[in-house]
């Protein structure tokens, strides 16, 4: 091989020549700038892979049911006739798996919006409701609610976002070194603080074993076995308020992300933007605690992969990662449905085991 | 391009109405509401017109950065007025102060990589809609911007992949594609080689004479200031103490006590000042 072509192959993409550089072909390359039109390819593309994630897990489980006769009972019900499907494919598809699904679904796609918030406004990029402890924090309110006011319907939630509220900020406080948000104090703080908590639920759980409180591993690990006491429909109307928030959000985050002076210059209200999406990352991470418990990893897991396909503008990714954290969540819930089958494990195990080890080696790949 | 429409607007320029006043400003930074200041600065004075480039001097803490930042309209002043263009800058809603001043400041350490190109498109964000979809006309103002820096070439490449004369290059295209009136640049030689901090200067200058710009530089180098700049304003412990032309500002007994150093001041024939350290002081 001659030499030229080795270094090629070997240091990648040959360096540009001088004459390149100095700008003789300068204005023939465009600005390629997000269109409304990209984003929108982005996003359908993505939930195609959503659809294709849902088949599967419908597809898995003790009760046969063929491929082909999931999406035709799938596409009787979306278009109404009931009548045309048999009962039991009814109960297996709408009464059983996809309730599951679903909710898998809301819980992947707020805890992934949620990490992708907490990174910009922390401006760290292991940043993540369960590695900073709002996950735990949430869970400790739900506890407390369940004690509380056990019958009550939607306060549940609010004590999650309470609880997550309160833990951010007193990270955030902890996080701070000589008034400057210090990357390694942050996730430091952030994890002491997790395993406070996960005491602290520990204690609870033990201390009041008789009451139905759920089980000690739904709230330190996640699972998406119990259905939710609130409509469906309610959480994912939060879900929507969460994310859209975030997504209104993304411009100016995006500018945060360079540098919050600089932001500061070019016009963004930062304190504005960083209260209203600490927020939202809040409520989303208290909506997903609440009905799943503290699953990790994917707040940051799903953010970096979608930067490694779509690039970092926040105005992709939002909406890229709350798609995504959906499609992992729901494969990740059928391998743990299926793998020591009829047991279940949970899927924050999953996702912990999966997630992990593919994170590092994300983070070494990046470093250049 | 411009370069025959800038030099014969140069003379009309000057006779017009300064574009920034700087009246009686001053500002106090003090650790609680309640305690006494622990830095003032100012009263501060001076003007700047269209095609002008103003250097900003002085010592560390002299209040470089702080005069720099009531320029940015990022505080008021406590006393006195800083009027762009009629206007006072702290007054202006952010957007518009965007419109019109950019700051280049030492750029913070990027989180995740960016194109330089997505990188100078950030300046369009003062003058973008709703999620800031970026417009063709934008596309062509950064592309512009990139042009009047001679960093066409670097348009796809990765930030963190510059060097270090690049980098400054790209940030200070990101400034101009604000389009601002007023350029305020602050230590933008402090990282760069004396190859790299001449050749800004004197793109700097390029700019500054043929583009509409009034561009403001807090430095260090006393002879680069006095080579490229049109005025000069000498800070020392928060008080002005000279605002004035290189010739008029550079007198060796006020920069010696200044900068705490003997020096050597001589005049060139140019006109302009130059500054060397006196030798023979050495052991």
């Amino acid at each position: 091989m001659p030499l030229e072509a080795k270094l090629e192959t070997e240091l990648g993409a040959p360096k540009l020549s001088v004459a390149q550089q100095s700008g003789s072909f300068a204005g023939t390359r465009a600005f390629r700038p997000l269109t409304p039109r990209r984003l929108l390819l982005i996003c359908l593309m993505l939930l195609a892979v959503l659809f294709v994630a849902v088949v599967i897990a419908l597809r898995m489980g003790t009760y046969p049911i063929s491929i082909r006769e999931i999406v035709l009972t799938l596409f009787d019900g979306a278009i109404g006739r009931r009548a045309e499907i048999p009962s039991d494919y009814w109960l297996v598809v709408f009464g059983l798996r996809l309730p599951r699904i679903a909710l898998g679904i809301l819980v992947g796609a707020a805890l992934s919006t949620a990490g992708a918030g907490y990174q910009a406004l922390l401006r760290n990029p292991l940043a993540d409701p369960y590695v900073l402890g709002v996950s735990s924090g949430a869970a400790v309110g739900a506890i407390i609610s369940l004690i509380v006011v056990p019958r009550l319907p939607g306060a549940i939630q609010i004590a999650a976002f309470m609880g997550a509220v309160a833990t951010i900020s007193v990270v955030y406080f902890l996080g701070r070194r000589g008034g400057q948000l210090d990357s390694a104090t942050l996730l430091l703080a952030g994890i002491v603080t997790a395993s406070f908590l996960s005491a602290v639920i520990m204690f609870l759980m033990t201390t009041l074993s008789g009451r139905d409180l759920r089980g000690m591993s739904f709230w330190l690990m996640g699972d998406l076995a119990t259905p939710p006491s609130v409509n469906m429909g309610w959480l994912y109307f939060l879900l929507a308020i969460g994310v859209g928030t975030i997504f209104g959000a993304a411009a100016d985050l995006n500018l945060i992300l360079t540098g919050e002076q600089e932001a500061r210059h070019l016009g963004v209200n930062v304190k504005r933007v960083k209260l209203v999406v600490y927020v939202a990352a809040s409520v989303l991470t208290g909506l997903a605690v609440s009905v799943s418990g503290a699953i990790g990893f994917l707040g940051l897991l799903v953010p970096h992969v979608m930067r490694m396909m779509f690039g970092t503008d926040y105005r992709v990714l939002i909406p890229a990662s709350a798609i995504g954290g959906a499609i992992l969540i729901v494969l990740a819930d059928t391998l743990a449905r299926t793998v020591v089958a009829p047991t279940e494990l949970p899927v924050g195990a999953m996702t912990a085991i999966a997630g992990a080890p593919l994170f590092i080696y994300l983070m070494r790949r990046r470093v250049r | 391009m411009s370069a025959v429409a800038g030099s014969s607007g140069l003379a009309s320029a000057a006779a017009t109405e300064p574009r920034l006043k700087v009246e009686q400003a001053s500002f106090a930074y003090a650790a609680t509401d309640k305690s006494a200041p622990t830095f003032t600065l100012g009263p501060v004075s001076f003007e700047a017109r269209q095609h002008e480039l103003i250097a900003i001097l002085g010592p560390n803490a002299s209040g470089k950065s702080t005069l720099l930042g009531l320029l940015a309209g990022m505080h008021a002043p406590l006393a006195g007025r800083i009027a762009l263009d009629g206007t006072e800058v702290s007054k202006l809603d952010a957007r518009a102060r965007a419109q019109r001043i950019a700051l280049v400041q030492q750029e913070s350490e990027l989180l995740f990589p960016l194109r330089v190109w997505e990188y100078v498109l950030q300046g369009r964000y003062p003058y973008g809609r709703r999620l800031r979809f970026e417009s063709e006309e934008d596309c062509l103002m950064a592309g512009n911007a990139l042009a009047q820096v001679g960093a066409d070439a670097l348009r796809d490449r990765w930030m963190d992949q510059l060097s270090g004369g690049e980098k400054q290059r790209v940030i200070l295209a990101r400034a101009l594609a604000q389009q601002p009136l007023l350029l305020l640049l602050d230590e933008p030689t402090q990282h760069l080689d004396i190859g790299g901090k001449v050749e800004l200067l004197r793109r700097l200058r390029k700019l500054t004479t043929e583009r509409r710009y009034t561009v403001l530089v807090v430095t260090h180098e006393l002879d680069l200031a006095a080579e490229f700049s049109d005025r000069i304003v000498l800070l020392h412990k928060g008080k002005c103490l000279r605002a004035g032309t290189p010739a008029e500002v550079y007198d060796r007994a006020v920069l010696e006590e200044v900068f705490e150093t003997p020096l050597e001041v001589e005049m060139r024939a140019s006109g302009r000042p130059h500054v060397t350290l006196r030798g023979n002081d050495y052991g």
